[in-house]
């Protein structure tokens, strides 16, 4: 015989005693709506006009109002407190602000632009003033993919050594390369193209070409990947490594069959981050790319167009048709960019939640 | 019945112990490691090609070099470019370069310290994750992309916050008007960098806030602070050294910083410090402007002129670095 066991019908609600009534919450938004009505009387009977006039006279009577309400409520304290409160929303505000503006201009201006011959055609036999259904930007897909490419295949392996430098060696030098890592990093971009200038396209090939963009890109890629493959190999657990090392294998056996697959997902994550961040790098190109109108699949020998470049030429034009084209430009470089950090983000998903 | 040991056959040779590593991990190690110094090394050869290509133009100019403003290209008949008699000074575009980053991190600092706070302390988890993600979105926008949005967006409302600094604080040395320009000016080019750095200050401030040892947070909160006062008492004097090395990184950022500058900056070679005329220097800016006509002699004087935005982003981000790391490791 079985004892029935007897059916829980209450459903046990937790319970937030800290968190706003209903009350209280009708009089934050009641706050809200007087600071806005107090913001358009005032700036309608006083002489301040303009965006500006509006948010900061909002600013100052939300602070006032809350102010007033948490100290009546509950004292100094609790209103000082509002009142950093309301400074670290507006904080957040700001910053979204460029975010925003810059992706609505984006869309704004690069849709007119956006037609399908841009992915067919090049820009060999069109100028600045032709209409926007002529011509393309072909030739800066094909040459960032080039250039990008060749930047990927000297930086990949060299940062990733040093990230294994850093966590696994773990020599005398880590602590200065890692600094110094760092320190390159910084280095701002057109140096870079000054670099590749004076050290190969001058004394050796004379002329500017894809493969010198590729390496000016590849010294601005280094840092990324090597930080970014440094905090991957950094969270894989130790213990693996010492299975490692127990089951008889080498540093070299560990490393490569334990510890680098294990951090696979993290390092293709920061090649991902690695492109991201040179895929528009625009001056190191203009110094030594030579930006080509033309399809140009070689990238030792003649000037090749890329993304940054086509826009960068675009806008400098200025009429209004290469204005468009350069905002449509940017437009697909920056789906491109966007593509790239949401694949980061899902292969790499916890690497932020350490 | 005992089985006798069986003595007579000889013992396995001794085996031979030892730490040494194997032929594979030496070259191994010795491969990472040369891996490892390729950013010395990567470093080193920025130096030496620059300083290389420069050499002449420093010798010729000496010390005048970096305290002289005057860029001026005398060629001879023969279109050659004389030496002696051409005047290479990047005074005006040091001091522009160091103005504009200026700038740019005085209005980034609190926007960026609030929104760092606000994301730490008081977002709600959802918010939270949304923001970070579209603020490391924003710190990989391409500059060309600030660029473009500077000139064509920024730049009007720009220019009418730079009317109104100047009505009303018209008086302060530095706002002061000769003249009625003020488009691209310093302080539109320092509000476009100041987007651009916003983002960096901000990760690295919301890190350091976010390594806050949890047990002074607890105790603050313990002793009834409200959450102000546990950020006043706790949170500053943790991490304001932290949030001093991320303004020096954004500084840095901003100092070299190239084509968003060039687009929304008119570049004028003299030393000017009232940041609201339209006129500025920018080292980077510089060094594109007048690399598509320069002459061998005058691309050896911008070379020059790189060596010693290089050096100076240097020496920044590495203080910079030190400090932030000092930060990061002083806590938990």
């Amino acid at each position: 015989m079985t004892a029935k066991i007897p059916e829980v019908k209450a459903k046990v609600k937790p319970t937030k005693p800290w968190a706003p009534t209903t009350r209280e919450r009708a009089v934050d938004i009641g706050a809200i709506l007087l600071a806005i009505l107090g913001t358009f009387i005032a700036v309608g009977l006083s002489e301040l006009k303009g965006k500006l006039a509006y948010a900061g006279v909002f600013l100052l009577l939300i602070i006032s109002i809350n102010f007033i309400q948490n100290y009546l409520r509950s004292g100094i304290a609790a209103a000082k407190d509002s009142i950093a409160s309301t400074f670290a929303v507006a904080g957040v505000l700001v910053t979204l602000l460029p975010i925003v503006s810059i992706l609505y201009a984006i869309f704004e201006r690069g849709k007119t632009g956006l037609k399908f011959n841009l992915f067919t055609s090049d820009m060999k036999l069109n100028g600045p003033n032709d209409p926007l259904n002529q011509g393309g930007l072909l030739h800066a897909l094909v040459g960032s993919g080039i250039m990008v490419t060749i930047a990927l295949l000297i930086s990949l392996p060299i940062g990733i050594l040093t990230a294994i430098y850093l966590t696994e060696i773990k020599g005398l030098l880590t602590r200065p390369i890692k600094f110094l890592v760092q320190s390159m990093s910084g280095v701002p971009s057109i140096v870079a193209g000054l670099f590749i200038l004076s050290a190969i396209v001058f004394p050796i090939t004379k002329t500017p070409s894809g493969l010198m963009g590729g390496f000016a890109l590849a010294i601005l890629m280094i840092p990324t990947i090597a930080r970014t493959s440094e905090e991957v190999l950094l969270l894989i657990p130790e213990d693996l490594r010492e299975a490692g090392v127990a089951l008889g294998g080498t540093q070299w056996r560990t490393i490569s069959q334990i510890v680098v697959p294990a951090a696979k997902s993290g390092l293709i994550t920061a090649v991902i981050l690695g492109v991201a961040r040179v895929a528009g790098e625009t001056a190191p190109l203009v110094l030594v790319s030579g930006g080509g109108d033309a399809v140009n699949l070689n990238p030792a020998a003649g000037p090749m167009g890329s993304f940054p470049f086509y826009i960068w030429k675009s806008f400098t034009f200025g009429t209004p048709e290469s204005i468009a084209r350069a905002w449509a430009g940017i437009f697909i470089l920056l789906l491109l960019i966007f593509a790239l950090f949401i694949t980061a983000r899902l292969l790499g998903g916890d690497r932020n939640k350490k | 019945m005992t089985i006798a040991p069986n003595r007579s056959t000889s013992l396995p040779a001794r085996r031979e112990l030892s730490n040494k590593p194997r032929l594979s991990d030496r070259v191994f190690r010795g491969v990472a490691t040369g891996g490892g110094l390729s950013s010395l090394v990567i470093l080193g050869l920025i130096f030496i090609f620059l300083a290389n290509q420069g050499y002449q133009v420093l010798k010729s100019e000496g010390f005048g070099f970096i305290t002289g403003s005057n860029w001026l290209v005398v060629q001879d008949n023969a279109g050659i470019t004389d030496l002696a008699a051409s005047e290479f000074g990047i005074a005006a575009m040091l001091v522009g370069t160091l103005l504009c980053a200026t700038i740019a991190v005085i209005i980034a600092i609190p926007i960026s310290v609030l929104c760092a706070l606000y994301l730490t302390f008081y977002a709600p988890e959802v918010i939270k994750r949304i923001m970070v993600a579209l603020i490391d979105l924003m710190a990989a926008f391409p500059s060309i992309l600030f660029g473009m949005w500077g000139f064509f967006v920024l730049m009007p409302h720009a220019e009418y916050w730079a009317r109104l600094l100047h009505k009303y604080f018209g008086w302060l040395p530095f706002f002061k008007m000769d003249v009625d320009i003020f488009e691209r000016s310093p302080f539109v080019a320092g509000v476009v960098l100041a987007t651009m750095i916003i983002p960096i200050i901000t990760s690295i401030s919301r890190e350091i806030f976010s390594q806050t040892p949890l047990d002074r947070i607890q105790a603050a909160y313990a002793l009834g602070s409200t959450r102000w006062a546990m950020i006043k008492a706790v949170v500053i004097p943790y991490g304001r050294s932290g949030v001093v090395g991320g303004a020096m990184l954004g500084l840095g950022r901003a100092m070299g910083e190239t084509v968003a500058v060039y687009t929304v900056l008119n570049l004028v070679y003299q030393i000017n410090w009232q940041v609201l005329i339209g006129a500025g220097g920018n080292m980077a800016s510089m060094i594109l402007l007048k690399f598509g006509e320069a002459g061998p002699t005058e691309i050896q004087a911008l070379m020059a002129a790189g060596l010693a935005l290089f050096i100076l982003t240097l020496i920044v981000n590495s203080i910079a670095n030190i400090i932030v790391s000092k930060t990061g490791s002083k806590g938990r």
